[in-house]
């Protein structure tokens, strides 16, 4: 059972048939997820044979392997000497961040959930616009499509479950919201999260040498623009639809 | 270059091979063929390496002309093969000249059929491998008009069979519990397990629903879990407790609860499971699933040597042949994708 308090965790579980995953918390919690990205990198520094590949979550360190060339008793006790040997919690964000300022269409037709949404928090729509384009989020993970970053966190009022039903179609640049995160989504796909926002960010191009925009760490701010104004901002950035970055200060 | 020209194609066909391992970070996942199994078959028929890329053809197969001479092999769900108007035995490797033409028809069973080149489809890498992401956006389904291109060809042994491992019709799924798999309680794996399933309408390469009548499957917390990573093989419930099984094409994370992942050796039974067909869970032990797995590996190195050459007396060709279509022209008419059902 995952429990919310953190007695529990670290936690090192076994997921399928070759992989393992150490989680941090079971909950959304800027630590644990500080705590991912660092043990990730230790892990990879660790380059132990029959490691296949690992990926930080929003919380958790996953590790896939080939259980006949590292078997997983072997495997689960370098992961918990490892855990051992330092306070994970306590460890910093990545270096090399950036911060995305991103102009974003809130409601309209572009993004049709808006309304859906601030009823849900119980706000009215330019309540739910004002506290969505306020909040500076950080990129906890990347995940569920290509360069696709999760980001949070918002406010507990933005704590809402996902919909029972899937939104069979967002486009490429929706920002979509539930659980005090945003995913701003790399290609049109189904989700059961809300569609609050559209924007003109393109996150993965294949080809590029560097394809994908986003790093974990990186932080972002949706600042509300009109449709018109997104249409110009897009058509003179089809790249990044207006969308600024800097470095963050060191 | 050699290759095989596209004269007209199914609507889900694609470039495949093993995928990309090692993108999972970036938000991709491993991908590749929906039925790796016929990707090892086709590469023990052509006598190459597993790891080529073929032409994955879902529900029907299409029409090809060769620009030199190829050898081809065919593999996957059995679909009726002509090479100018004349039969080709499915889970073989012939040859063939240029300008000839073949026909691939509709899947008799099982919803994906491979079509393997000497040399293996030689299309430019993208990330480090051929395979087409169509959730990732890498790559394109394959079109009328298209060459595949062959890579350089080793050999030029042709006119081998293969006995393919049934997994076109259903059956049983060995699935292993996961980290979240004691969100679910213990009654509900219990029912899970006792649970008649067929495949449903929707399905693809990122997965396959199961139904059931009954109530559904639900984790208790089903809405607001962490998002977590997500393996191929995952069993995920969807809001209402409808089970899906994530495919290899599936998406990296998701926050749906999983009640344990269908072992790798299953999927191609998964994925070659066609609109109805009958399917069933079976917990297992990871003691277990690694044995069957590791078996299913071994049993792949012995792909080669299970090759054997394709009999010619006419007796057995009728009996080996016998689902072909006896004109040679081949009907698409059964196209299973042709309701909507591949989405």
């Amino acid at each position: 059972m995952d429990r919310q308090d953190t007695a529990a965790y670290p936690l090192v579980r076994r997921a399928g048939l070759s992989g393992i995953l150490v989680s941090f918390g079971g909950s959304l919690n800027e630590a644990s997820n500080r705590a991912a990205l660092a043990y990730r990198t230790a892990v990879e520094t660790l380059k132990l044979e029959g490691v296949v590949e690992t990926m930080a979550s929003l919380a958790s360190v996953f590790v896939r392997f080939e259980p006949s060339i590292l078997p997983h008793g072997r495997l689960e006790a370098a992961l918990r000497d490892l855990l051992a040997e330092q306070d994970w919690l306590q460890a910093p964000l990545p270096g090399g961040r950036r911060f995305w300022r991103v102009p974003t269409v809130y409601g309209t037709d572009l993004a049709p959930q808006l309304a859906e949404a601030a009823d849900a928090a119980g706000m009215s729509e330019a309540q739910a616009i004002d506290s969505l384009s306020a909040a500076r989020v950080r990129v906890l993970t990347i995940g569920f499509a290509p360069g696709q970053p999760y980001l949070g966190s918002l406010g507990q009022e933005w704590d809402l479950p996902r919909q029972t039903e899937l939104t069979p179609m967002v486009p490429r640049g929706a920002l979509v919201q539930a659980i005090c995160q945003f995913v701003l989504f790399s290609n049109p796909a189904p989700t059961g999260w809300r569609h609050v926002g559209q924007t003109g960010f393109t996150l993965f191009q294949a080809g590029a040498d560097q394809p994908f925009a986003l790093r974990p760490g990186d932080e972002m701010q949706f600042e509300p623009v009109s449709k018109p104004e997104l249409l110009k901002l897009c058509e003179a950035d089809p790249l990044r639809g207006g969308a600024e970055a800097r470095e963050i200060g060191a | 270059m050699n290759g095989l020209r596209i004269l007209r194609i199914g609507p889900v066909a694609s470039v495949q091979d093993m995928g990309r391992p090692g993108l999972l970070g970036q938000g991709i996942s491993q991908g590749g063929a929906a039925d790796t199994l016929a990707l090892a078959e086709g590469a023990a028929l052509l006598r190459q390496n597993p790891g080529l890329a073929a032409l994955e053809m879902g529900g029907m197969g299409g029409e090809f002309e060769a620009t030199g001479p190829l050898r081809i092999a065919l593999t996957g769900a059995p679909m009726a093969a002509a090479l100018e108007g004349a039969a080709l035995a499915w889970n073989a490797s012939h040859r063939m000249e240029a300008g000839q033409r073949l026909t691939i028809g509709a899947a008799r069973a099982g919803v994906y059929g491979y079509l393997h080149l000497g040399g293996g489809i030689a299309t430019e890498p993208v990330l480090g491998a051929r395979a087409v992401h169509l959730m990732a956006g890498l790559g394109r389904a394959a079109e009328a008009g298209d060459l595949l291109p062959a890579g350089s060809d080793n050999s030029d042994e042709t006119g081998l069979l293969l006995a393919a491992e049934e997994r076109f019709n259903g059956g049983e799924l060995r699935i292993v519990e996961s980290f979240q798999s004691p969100l679910f309680p213990e009654a509900v794996r219990t029912r899970f397990a006792a649970t008649a399933f067929s495949r449903g309408s929707r399905a693809n390469r990122m997965g396959v629903e199961m139904v059931s009548d009954g109530a559904g499957f639900s984790a208790d917390g089903q809405l607001n879990i962490l998002s977590e990573v997500i393996l191929p093989g995952d069993v995920q419930m969807t809001g209402d407790g409808k089970p899906f099984v994530l495919l290899r094409e599936c998406q990296t994370t998701g926050g749906y609860p999983r009640i344990g992942t269908v072992l790798p050796c299953d999927l191609p039974k998964v994925a070659q499971a066609q609109a109805g067909a009958s399917l069933r869970f079976r917990w297992i032990s990871l003691e277990e699933g690694l044995e069957i797995q590791a078996a299913f590996g071994k049993s792949l190195k012995g792909l080669p040597a299970a090759c054997c050459p394709l009999v010619r007396d006419p007796a057995a060709v009728r009996d080996l042949l016998s689902y072909q279509l006896i004109s040679g022209a081949v009907s698409a008419d059964a196209d299973p994708f042709a309701k909507g059902e591949s989405t």
